[in-house]
């Protein structure tokens, strides 16, 4: 199958292993990776912290971007989600009907990696082999916008080697929020202290979630505790063979 | 944005301090933080418990959510027909704009009487409008009847949570509220809840059988049959709703439901979600005053029908005020109530608040959230909380004139939306290296190390491959 990658912003920029190893992973199990070269960003952290006005020309490029792909893969499941649930919306409330209809085509054939592994190939055995303890967070919106459920989980299960281990309140936001980790650092402070806390009473080495933005908050914290606990993208596991 | 003329703003306690400044101050108390993680765990896994038996609980919020939204879409007809039905049943009832005419019309009423006291069933509309502060000012003092606002009022503090107004407190500190503000009580008490319910009993036994006013607000209105509905836990509403002379109800206008039929639904997904009972112990339903009483209705908007007006806001009229979504969020969990300075604390309050008093009055509340979207999945009547606050962060930030925060977006806007420009700007990777380690970002900076931006983009890498 011949993938588009949509690397995202944040990994293209601050993360390239996460997606060097989706491209891996991908081409591992036969599959041919594209990468759009007119993609930059999903636009979400405009419209989430209240400029969806200022997203529309993110939003249009990204729509032409990926115009043509058959499937559109993003190793995080917050930009998928806002292409999947917010694109043709801000797109129609600001009277553009023919982006809106361009984006929600689009987003039918936008998938988070987790699901497109599992739904749209079939696999949960990835043939990955990774020898150490980990725990896994469930990032809020794979979670609760795309609804991805234990997919992640049992593409993690099935990694030859691995001690998975279950984090406490795995389901409790981390505290990140975009830029609500700015604007109410406190309150997001308090909550990255509780998540850090579960990750810490786990004793994995390794903490791995679906979005690089959660794992630089809850990573960032646990860096500045000298905690010894890495992060790494499900697809840095995944990827990972003898 | 639009401003929609004409209609009141709402007033009375609605607003409070920044919320990032008074959650800064919340989040330094430890015995509170401790008090909030204890009740609210508690309650989201009793309530995960009794919604999860319910096999048909998604078409139940569906039908919840459907009907009021279809008592929104033609609310006038509805008070209308619910004010016909409670006149024609012998109950009076008046209508106010806001809080400042809600209290104007209760002390009118109140003053009538001759009485130096009234006794209060729990009412979330009447602390909203500042009821009890209106009173005092003409000399009548209000009785919280419900333990918790009982507790609330004599400690000289405000409530932080819509079902448990004093979920902030331990029974130790309860102890010590009563011992030295309740008349008459044991300097024994000790700090187990049975003795301090009996404590509370013994106090407030007394008020129902003196005070001859009562001031309810309804969970529930009942267009065709002029029905008001109290649910409650203890059987003090009750007392209230039957004993005194005079019963002045305080109702929403966007209490209504349509039919007797529909309390089915809503006596379903109310005290499932709330408590996390099956059932509630207490549910009264009276149409009309009993013998010898004489019962008013206060019909107030306070910012309701400025809230209708907004389509992408108006699904928070919705509310039946469980909350489930402030016993859920992770936020309110830490922060507690009195951070959002709103008589309703919470998501919802974080949605509902702004829209009541517009967002020029509550400019920071749609921002008190992560977005993790929790309290969307736990609403009993499907209100995309999320999606509402990142509508209303948009009404604050298109009320506003260019901010440094505005420009920044512009710019990134920009240069997101061109890969050229994009590409240029990505790969000042030195640049970021350099700021990274020297320039802390304010907020973050403070807990968190910032990633170290790599020697290479992935794009760039992709290209060398």
């Amino acid at each position: 199958m011949r993938v588009a990658l949509f690397v995202t912003c944040l990994v293209d920029g601050l993360f390239p292993d996460v997606g060097k190893a989706t491209v891996r992973l991908l081409e591992r199990l036969g599959h041919q990776v594209v990468v759009p070269s007119a993609q930059t960003c999903c636009g979400q952290m405009h419209i989430n912290t209240g400029y969806p006005g200022q997203a529309m020309p993110v939003i249009r490029n990204h729509v032409e971007a990926f115009e043509g792909a058959d499937v559109i893969v993003a190793p995080s499941g917050s930009c998928a989600g806002s292409v999947r649930h917010q694109h043709a919306d801000v797109a129609r409330k600001h009277g553009d009907a023919k982006l809106a209809e361009a984006a929600a085509d689009t987003a039918a054939r936008t998938y988070e990696l987790s699901e497109f592994l599992v739904d749209v190939l079939g696999v949960t055995d990835v043939g990955a082999y990774f020898p150490h303890r980990v725990t896994y967070h469930p990032t809020c919106h794979s979670l609760r916008v795309l609804k991805v459920g234990d997919r992640p989980l049992r593409l993690l299960r099935a990694v030859e080697g691995i001690d998975l281990v279950e984090l406490p309140s795995a389901e409790t936001c981390c505290g990140f929020g975009g830029t609500f980790a700015v604007k109410n650092s406190d309150t997001s402070t308090a909550m990255l202290g509780d998540k850090m806390s579960a990750v810490l009473s786990t004793k994995a080495g390794v903490l791995t979630a679906g979005d690089s933005s959660c794992l630089m908050h809850i990573g960032g914290g646990l860096s500045r505790l000298r905690s010894g606990v890495r992060p790494l993208h499900l697809a840095q596991i995944l990827e990972h063979t003898r | 944005m639009t401003t929609f003329l004409g209609m009141p703003a709402g007033g009375g306690n609605l607003t409070g301090e920044p919320f990032p400044k008074a959650a800064r101050e919340a989040l330094g108390n430890a015995q509170l933080r401790r008090n909030l993680a204890k009740a609210t765990g508690t309650i989201r896994a009793k309530r995960a418990n009794v919604v999860g038996e319910l096999p048909d609980w998604e078409p139940l919020r569906a039908a919840g959510a459907a009907i009021k939204d279809e008592v929104l879409a033609n609310l006038d007809e509805y008070l209308v027909r619910f004010e016909e039905a409670l006149t024609s049943r012998g109950t009076h009832v008046h209508w106010a704009r806001d809080a400042d005419e809600a209290n104007r019309v209760i002390s009118d009423l109140v003053r009538a009487t001759g009485t130096r006291e009234v006794i209060k069933v729990k009412s979330m509309a009447t602390v909203e409008i500042g009821l009890n502060e209106a009173l005092a000012d003409i000399g009548v003092h209000a009785v919280e009847t419900d333990l918790a606002e009982l507790i609330v009022q004599l400690g000289n503090d405000k409530s932080s949570h819509i079902l448990v107004p004093a979920i902030h407190r331990n029974r130790s500190e309860i102890r010590e509220i009563f011992r030295r503000e309740m008349p008459g009580v044991d300097p024994e008490l000790t700090d187990d809840p049975r003795a301090l319910a009996e404590a509370a009993r013994r106090h407030l036994r007394h008020k129902f059988m003196t005070v001859d006013v009562a001031i309810s607000g309804a969970n529930f209105g009942v267009a065709e049959t002029g029905s008001l509905v109290v649910v409650e836990s203890e059987g003090n509403g009750r007392m209230c709703l039957t004993l005194p002379r005079t019963l002045i109800s305080v109702v929403g206008i966007e209490k209504l439901v349509p039919s007797w039929r529909d309390l089915e639904v809503f006596l379903q997904l109310l005290p499932r979600s709330s408590t996390g009972e099956r059932m509630n112990p207490y549910t009264s339903v009276w149409t009309g005053p009993t013998e010898g009483q004489t019962s008013h209705v206060v019909l107030v908007d306070n910012g309701r029908t400025a809230t209708l007006a907004d389509p992408d806001g108006r699904a928070a009229l919705r509310c039946i005020r469980c909350s489930a979504c402030l016993n859920s969020c992770p936020v309110y969990e830490r922060t507690g109530g009195h951070a959002y300075g709103s008589t309703y604390p919470g998501p919802i309050g974080a949605v509902l608040s702004p829209q009541l008093t517009g967002v020029d009055r509550n400019p920071t509340l749609p921002f008190a959230s992560s977005l993790c979207g929790v309290c969307y999945d736990v609403c009993p009547v499907a209100i995309d909380i999320p999606s509402m606050l990142v509508h209303l962060r948009e009404r604050v930030t298109s009320s506003k004139r260019t901010t440094p925060e505005s420009t920044a977006m512009r710019a990134l806007a920009w240069a997101m939306s061109d890969a050229r420009r994009w590409r240029r700007l990505v790969r000042l990777g030195k640049f970021g290296r350099v700021a990274s380690r020297h320039v802390p970002l304010p907020g973050w900076s403070t807990a968190r190390d910032l990633p170290q931006p790599p020697q290479e983009t992935f794009r760039d890498w992709w290209e060398s491959r």
